[in-house]
């Protein structure tokens, strides 16, 4: 039971933020999967506003610098099948279908993902390994907003009324050379939210990690990034040593808290023997020799 | 024995009509002018209503009727039939007292002419005391959802709130607020059975174990949720379509929770979308009647969401067990004492009975000399347990099984040996129910199961493992019973019409809720009469006016039981068409045989008649025309006992707590397969929800409030497709002879031994014995960290 009020549609992008300007209370709505259990069975009235109609807002290319352009309306299983995304960062296409199950991948898309600002969302910590950078458009412009600045805190995301999300960017220097690896743990192999999501890219030198960028999902009140783990990273020997080191400090960054679905206990467990897993893989994936 | 068409694999009789949809399920039914009814449920565990106001819930436009406890017919039900004028005089208890409010049960049993055997009741439709937080407190009827579910916004209950008891502990704490008055110390009912003296059987034991073992709260989780609509008909009677295993039952409990006289209620049960005993229960039809004389007997539907089906419904019976057993050196089991608490939550239902059935179908499978079982059932302000897919069994195969493999550990013993030292033999007598063994291929299932999961090569090869990865084998075994005799009437009933054209149609009482059983009753009315399959008509609905009487689908009865009505109503058109045959031809009726339509001579096999001529003369023979139909029942006073094994091979993830089943097989003794495809379906479910059993799903509660956590499918963590391995289906076909074409009991037993047989593998694997459900990644962490694992 929905008790929808009012529906609008519009066929640009133009067209969307006038008329989010003139009514900022529309509640906007993407694929829905999020909005609408949101909805279901509450009494309240709530006009919606879809962008299904906005065609431009699903596509999926590689601007002239390198860039990697997602366009918000991209459905979950567009972002698994794009080539671009499994040639470039295959980290997102392994999050894209690790999500739901096949009929929630047709509808649901990235934008509607992120902008529902769960800490659990499944392309939330692969978007912060890569720094992903957020488009966001108004009647009165546009801003580009880095992901870790967008999660404020649960269900909470730095859109102001009359704000639209229409891209997910993300720079070349963000992803070539790397090589990641994204894990989803969870209760269930399918239709399931994360227990943790952890999404681990590095860059090698010869027996050395340049650099390695880990992105958590579930690991506290937003996804976030393990920074202290991975200062320490730079420049260490590739060693069994050096990644038990690593899943170790990952576990400094995180704010886990005892729930009925896990104990804070088991949750910092799990970041630190995944964090290791990751790496692990995605340091293979980086042209490195694997880790006996 | 050799059959035509029973043991082959036929066509689901409503296959085609299920996957084109035209199957036509309650929701699929449209009444015009349907109203919608809501309910409003407690935000409390435990309170009592001080005050309600409905008034600007009723003076919402689009509102008919608003019903609370108050509302709901007194004792004399005169009050609560249409025409009915309230003077509008009402004395203060009557304004405000639940005491002259009927109470009625809502198991579905069949009812019983011993009052001391009757369900107990305890239930009111509408509660001025909440006892679990979704209870029934108030309902609206609307004219569409969305003004019912305003309107339940509108409704001011002011409630005074008392100490939620959360767990057994704490309804069995001295002092503890009763949930029923009538109910000293929370104590729904105690007492089990003693076979021997147990005592005595230790001290006779060269040894003696103890274990503690628990099980979880789980829900049925059956893809159509509750839903029903009723209205009062032409004649005055109340209506009511109804997603349900036992319609006769509804009718009776809904006549009885208003006080109508039982004839004044039909029951229309249309295809149904799984129950696995949540629908041998009546939730929501009692209050739908209310609702519709609340109308004037307008239609009124009612349609549970998921989140209120997973609370307000029923659940299985969480049990903790303790466990003693004397054994000897050699493995014979000598003296079981088996204490058991079980959790009924806030309500009866089916109440202790599930208790009862778990120690009585243990009983079977491995006999000693003494044997001792103290249950009790205890109410709590959870939501209700009522009857579940297995009955108990789950529950106390998951610790005894357990119990016995720590036994085997500790003795050093070959699990499978001491279990074959101890399994029941043919010609065994139960002391208790007097049922007897009359078919017995456990011994088989074991064999059959041990060679298909490559028992001692595997065993043998898992010896030296090291890692974070570890591999193990478990087994578990387990009896049941087809149908309840001798604790309940085991009543069924068929008829057939013979058509013009030679083909049937067939009527039963026995409900078909997705399980098949439609399809194997056509599979015995066309063994027995010869025909195809296509000849038999197989009435799925059952209407409480038309349909025979048959208790209902529950107890894994129906095949067994309700078969044999079936068969007997086969044999008497047979023996009518034969007669007729006769009388057509003088030849006399015992040289007379009926095959493949035809009448043909016994002896020669030369044909006399075609069926289709000997059913035209019984329509049309201006002398001799008497249609050939019959209207069997038959009231079965004897049992049947099923077993089997699982085996499953594990693979667990020490660093994570994770385990994953890498192969599972079932092997069913359950006498003859009457449908060997649809069978290892209802196998393949009945693992499956095992393995979720196992490893993954429960209800959990806050522990002060005593809300549900988790009632939806995202977070109560049933399996989906990727989490069940390949699963693994084989029969030992004995012939079961008291059960029609040999059969026996299979749609529960293949949720039985799969929880057991994992944690068996698990303990196999890594040493660690889980004795708590589900072995979830969380407990798993938990265990293997204790032990110094992790």
């Amino acid at each position: 039971m929905y008790n929808i009020t009012g529906y609008y549609e519009a066929d640009t992008l133009a067209e969307a933020t006038a008329l989010l300007a003139e009514k900022p209370k529309l509640e906007l709505i993407a694929g829905g999967t999020d909005v609408l259990i949101k909805m279901h069975g509450k009494a309240e009235d709530t006009e919606l506003f879809s962008l299904r109609k906005i065609k431009s807002l699903e596509i999926i290319r590689k601007a002239e610098d390198g860039t990697i352009v997602i366009g918000a309306m991209a459905t979950f299983a567009r972002v698994f099948k794009d080539p671009i995304i499994r040639e470039m960062i295959p980290i997102l296409t392994e999050a894209a279908i690790s999500m739901g199950g096949p009929q929630i991948r047709n509808i649901a898309t990235i934008g509607g993902n992120v902008c529902s600002g769960a800490t659990s969302g499944d392309s939330a910590s692969s978007l912060f390994a890569l720094n992903a950078r957020l488009k966001i458009l108004n009647s009165l412009g546009e801003r580009l907003v880095p992901i870790q600045e967008f999660y404020l805190g649960p269900g909470k995301v730095a859109l102001k009324p009359g704000d639209i999300l229409t891209e997910i960017r993300i720079s070349p220097e963000d992803y070539q050379g790397f090589g990641g690896h994204y894990i989803k743990f969870a209760m269930r192999e399918a239709m399931d939210i994360a227990t943790l999501g952890v999404a681990v890219t590095c860059k090698l030198q010869g027996n050395i990690f340049d650099e390695i960028r880990i992105g958590l999902g579930v690991a506290g009140p937003t996804p976030l990034r393990c920074l202290e783990a991975e200062e320490f990273a730079k420049g260490k020997d590739i060693s069994v040593e050096t990644v038990a080191e690593i899943g170790k400090l990952a576990v400094r960054s995180t704010k886990a808290r005892t729930s009925w679905r896990a104990s804070k206990e088991y949750r910092e467990h799990l970041v630190e023997e995944l964090v290791q897993r990751g790496l692990k893989i995605a340091l293979v994936n980086a042209g490195g020799a694997e880790l006996v | 024995m050799a059959y035509t068409v029973v043991g082959k694999s036929v066509n689901k009789v409503d296959a085609i009509a299920k996957v084109t949809g035209k199957a036509k399920y309650t929701d699929d039914f449209h009444e015009r002018d349907m109203l919608v009814g809501k309910i409003l449920h407690s935000p409390h565990a435990h309170a009592i209503i001080k005050s309600i106001d409905v008034s600007l819930a009723r003076a919402l436009p689009g509102v008919e009727a608003v019903l609370t406890y108050k509302d709901l017919p007194r004792i004399n039900y005169a009050t609560s039939l249409p025409g009915y004028v309230d003077d509008g005089t009402e004395t203060e208890c009557e304004a405000e007292c639940e005491s002259d409010r009927i109470k009625f049960s809502t198991a579905g049993h069949p009812y019983s002419l011993d009052p001391g055997h009757r369900d107990v009741e305890d239930r009111h439709i509408l509660t001025k005391k909440a006892r679990f937080v979704g209870d029934d407190i108030a309902a609206v009827v609307a004219t569409d959802e969305l003004i019912a579910e305003k309107a339940l916004q509108l409704i001011k209950v002011e409630y005074e709130v008392l100490e939620a008891l959360t767990s057994t502990d704490a309804a069995l704490k001295e002092g503890a607020p009763l949930i029923h008055e009538e109910h000293e110390g929370n104590i729904l009912a105690s007492g089990g059975f003693a076979i021997g003296d147990v005592e005595e059987a230790f001290k006779e034991s060269d040894y003696v174990f103890e274990g503690e073992y628990e099980t979880s709260i789980v829900q049925h989780c059956h893809m159509e949720n509750q839903t029903s609509y009723a209205y009062i008909d032409s004649d005055g009677r109340i209506v009511i379509v109804t997603s349900t295993q036992i319609p006769q039952i509804v009718r009776r409990v809904v006549a009885q929770s208003l006080g109508l006289p039982w004839g004044r209620v039909r029951v229309i049960k249309p295809f149904v979308g799984g129950g696995f005993g949540n629908k041998q229960d009546v939730c929501i039809e009692p209050l739908n009647a209310a609702m519709t004389i609340a109308v004037g007997g307008r239609p009124v539907k009612i349609e549970l969401s998921r989140e209120e089906s997973m609370v307000d419904t029923r659940t299985r019976h969480a049990f903790k067990f303790k466990i003693k057993t004397g054994i000897n050196q050699d493995g014979k089991l000598i003296g079981i004492h088996i204490s058991a608490v079980s959790n009924t939550g806030a309500y009866a239902s089916h109440g202790h009975s599930i208790a009862g059935s778990a120690g009585g179908k243990f009983r079977y499978l491995y006999p000693t000399k003494a044997l001792k079982y103290d249950p009790i059932t205890v109410y709590t302000n959870l939501p209700v347990a009522g009857a579940m897919r297995g009955y108990g069994c789950p529950q106390i195969f998951y610790a005894f099984e357990s119990h016995l493999e720590d036994i085997a550990k500790r003795l050093n013993m070959d699990p499978i040996e001491i279990r074959r030292k101890n399994l029941v033999e043919v010609g065994y007598v139960d002391p208790v129910s007097k049922n007897k063994i009359t078919s017995c291929g456990i011994r088989e299932c074991i064999d059959k199961g041990k060679a298909l999961i490559k028992w001692d090569e595997k065993k043998a090869s898992y010896k030296e493992q090291r890692g974070n990865k570890l591999r193990g084998l478990g087994m578990a075994c387990f009896s049941y019973a087809s149908g309840t005799y001798p604790v309940a009437l085991e009543l069924a009933g068929a008829r057939i019409v013979l058509n013009q054209d030679g083909s049937v149609q067939l009527q039963i009482g026995a409900t078909d809720t997705g399980q098949g059983s439609d399809t194997v009753f056509g599979q015995m009315v066309a063994e027995v009469l010869g025909l195809p399959m296509e000849m038999v008509h197989v009435i799925s609905t059952q209407d409480t006016d038309i349909s025979p009487f048959d208790t209902g689908c529950y107890a894994s009865r129906q095949t067994y039981v309700s078969g044999m009505a079936v068969e007997k109503a086969a044999l008497e058109v047979k023996g009518k068409i034969l007669e007729f045959a006769a009388r057509m031809t003088d030849i006399p009726v015992d040289k007379l045989e009926l095959v493949e339509q035809r009448i043909i001579y016994k002896h020669s096999g030369e044909s006399v008649l075609t069926l289709e001529q000997v059913a035209m003369q019984s329509y049309y023979d201006r002398v001799h025309a008497k249609p050939i139909t019959s209207d069997s029942s038959n009231n079965a006073r004897i049992n049947a006992i099923p077993f089997g094994v699982t085996f499953t091979e594990v693979e667990v993830d020490i660093k994570t707590g994770k385990i994953e089943v890498l192969e599972i097989y079932n092997v069913h003794d359950s006498g003859t397969i009457v449908n060997p495809l649809m069978a290892e379906g209802q196998v393949h479910g009945g693992v499956s929800m095992g393995i979720g059993y196992a490893l993954s799903e429960q209800l959990t509660f806050d522990a002060v409030t005593g809300k549900a956590q988790n009632n939806n499918l995202l977070d109560y963590k049933l399996p989906t497709i990727m989490d069940t391995p390949d699963i693994g289906v084989a029969f030992v076909e004995t012939y079961e002879p008291t059960g029609p074409f040999g059969v026996k009991s299979l749609g529960e037993p293949p949720t039985i031994t799969p929880a057991p047989a994992i944690r068996n593998a698990v303990l196999d694997a890594t040493g660690v014995a889980f004795n708590r459900l589900p072995m979830n990644p969380q407990r798993v962490f938990e265990g293997f960290k204790k032990v110094g694992l992790i």
